[in-house]
């Protein structure tokens, strides 16, 4: 469980989060809002690289924004990007062990665990492959493979379906969905896509100009007006 | 693209792989074997002593060129003081090996660990910057370094902290093992104290820090996200960079058996960047053809007459090639190059065969 108290980001004259106050219980919570939103920095500030003005952040009970942000990761907090970042040097294998390595894990189980996280996201690709050869959605995979490994917390996807032919965002979305199944970690998903988060996510929060502007059930939140007009500007539009 | 993907999601039970070796891995350790006994026990009976001392030069420059790798190639940190860490080294091991009898493996182990500690230390003030100002503040770094050590000038048997006594005409040399005074042994023992750091940074570059600094070369918040503590891996590539080329200097000192602070030069570390780079920054076979371009080539040019000056220009020349055509260099390009030669060659004549049948 994450529960976020008037956080507040500020870039120089730019408020990017604006007192945001919300909490994700469990499962696959969608994050949603504009270009521009701050859906990227929420995700920065649970990451650690960008320093909130103002608020607090807590985690399963604990202080997250007092921790460095090499330990966030260590301790279950997981995230994609979205440019994507799997390492193209290493192998696929060695992508996924990279993070469990550096948490708190046993290396007795690190093949398992590794292999699980790769089975999981359902990449039949042969683990010693390099990543510089697989195709977009095959790196994808990747990159959620290194966000289930072991034990995550917390598992952030930034737009993890940008750019991907419905085929691929199809199993993508399969794959989220069990992810808090299969691994107790809260999801949260940040996307453009409507239907992947509608088909993943029970809640779903929305920002706009930095400001929470709903969140509840899904379904509820996509007709509410106050989020339709922040996404198609006026209600001609939508006559 | 990606068809991987049209399977259902399984569960996450799949039969644990066993671990398998890389291919090839023993035909490789055999072909590397051979190579090596060569060098050791062949090369210096073929060799002149001039060339013997050049080669000598090259496994010491192959290992600070191997240094400089990992901090170019797998971490992404441009270095242009390497050459001043490697006086470091030289000027620790000549002065512990005048002040004190310790065995000469002994001198060389602690020249690399001080060197390490040094070379990690002035590296922390560059621990936030990368790219061009990393490499200018390396690159003061080593102006500082060589003007220190051109006042102090290099120990020569004399006494106090520097061990310089200014009577350079009846200097003692700088002693060798007992087990290699000769320079055909000389070059064996250099030549078998750099393959054990090759092994040294190879097993750190197949292991845990290496995927750690694959990560960070590639993007830091990556590496962080991924509970990689940055900073760590970064002073940790500077250090056995540091220790690497401390021991360089070390072996360097025996090899030449004087050394003057003319010979260690600001340039030189940028010279040591572009052969680098030329050789391969992203192999450890990369740092080898680096050395014998640093090395050896001089030596040949020398020998024929030609001036040395030639190759600042070819080096330059070289640079941009590289940077411009194959970022991974030369050991990469070349059998890559040669390849499409042969399937070239192969191909016009499988052409030219199959014009004269259907001619005639």
């Amino acid at each position: 469980m994450i529960e976020v108290s008037d956080l507040t980001v500020r870039f120089g004259g730019v408020t990017s989060l604006d007192a945001m106050s919300v909490t994700f219980e469990k499962g696959t919570c969608g994050l949603i809002g504009p270009n521009g939103a701050g859906k990227t920095t929420f995700f920065n500030v649970l990451s650690g690289f960008v320093r909130p003005a103002a608020g607090s952040v807590s985690a399963d009970g604990e202080n997250l924004l007092k921790m460095a942000h090499f330990r966030r990761a260590r301790w279950g907090v997981r995230r994609t990007f979205q440019t994507e970042q799997a390492i193209e040097g290493l192998s696929v294998y060695e992508n996924v062990a990279m993070i469990h390595e550096h948490s708190k894990l046993a290396g007795a189980s690190r093949r398992d665990d590794v292999l699980a996280a790769i089975a999981l996201v359902g990449l039949d690709a042969d683990p010693d492959t390099k990543v510089r050869t697989l195709g977009a959605g095959a790196r994808r995979l990747v990159e959620v493979a290194r966000a289930i490994v072991g034990k995550p917390r917390v598992v952030l996807l930034d737009e993890p379906a940008a750019g991907l032919p419905d085929r691929e965002t199809e199993h993508l979305g399969q794959v989220i969905r069990e992810i808090p199944e299969h691994t107790g970690a809260l999801v949260i998903l940040v996307d453009h896509d409507m239907s992947l988060v509608s088909s993943c996510c029970g809640v779903t929060a929305v920002l706009d100009f930095g400001k929470l502007i709903a969140s509840g059930p899904t379904a509820e939140v996509l007709r509410n007006e106050q989020v339709v007009r922040a996404y198609l500007g006026t209600e001609e539009v939508q006559a | 693209m990606a068809t991987e993907l049209a399977s259902p999601v399984r569960p996450a039970s799949p039969p644990p792989a066993p671990p398998r070796l890389e291919q090839g891995f023993f035909v490789r350790a055999a072909i590397i074997s051979v190579l090596l006994l060569f060098v050791v026990i062949g090369l210096p009976q073929l060799l002149s002593i001039y060339y013997i001392d050049a080669m000598t030069q090259v496994a010491v420059y192959a290992v600070v060129a191997l240094g400089l790798g990992v901090l170019v190639g797998r971490v992404g940190l441009v270095s242009l003081g390497q050459a001043a860490i490697l006086a470091i080294g030289a000027w620790v091991a000549a002065r512990l090996l005048f002040a004190t009898s310790l065995p000469f493996e002994f001198v060389i182990l602690i020249s690399g660990i001080i060197t390490m500690v040094l070379g990690t230390l002035v590296s922390l003030p560059a621990m936030r910057m990368r790219g061009l100002f990393l490499a200018l503040i390396t690159l003061m770094l080593a102006g500082a370094i060589t003007v220190v050590l051109a006042s102090l000038n290099f120990p020569n048997g004399g006494n106090g902290f520097s061990g310089y006594n200014g009577a350079s005409l009846h200097a003692p040399q700088i002693r060798r093992p007992g087990i290699a005074t000769t320079d055909p042994a000389y070059f064996r023992y250099a030549v078998i104290v750099g393959v054990l750091m090759f092994l040294l940074v190879l097993a750190h570059v197949r292991t845990r820090p290496g995927r750690a600094w694959a990560a960070i070369r590639q993007s830091e918040p990556a590496a962080q996200a991924a509970g990689i503590n940055t900073t760590l891996y970064k002073l940790w590539a500077f250090a056995l960079a540091s220790f690497v080329t401390g021991v360089a200097g070390a072996v360097l000192a025996g090899a030449v058996r004087y050394l003057y602070s003319i010979d260690f030069q600001t340039q030189d570390s940028i010279k040591l960047l572009a052969v680098v780079l030329m050789g391969g920054a992203y192999s450890v076979w990369g740092a080898i053809v680096a050395a014998l371009l640093l090395q050896l080539l001089p030596a040949i040019l020398n020998n024929a007459g030609v001036s040395p000056d030639w190759l600042v220009i070819l080096f330059g020349i070289g640079v941009l090639q590289v940077l411009t055509t194959a970022p991974t260099g030369i050991v990469d390009q070349l059998p890559r190059d040669l390849g499409r030669l042969y399937r070239l060659v192969t191909s016009r004549g499988r052409r030219a065969t199959a014009d004269e049948r259907s001619t005639s």
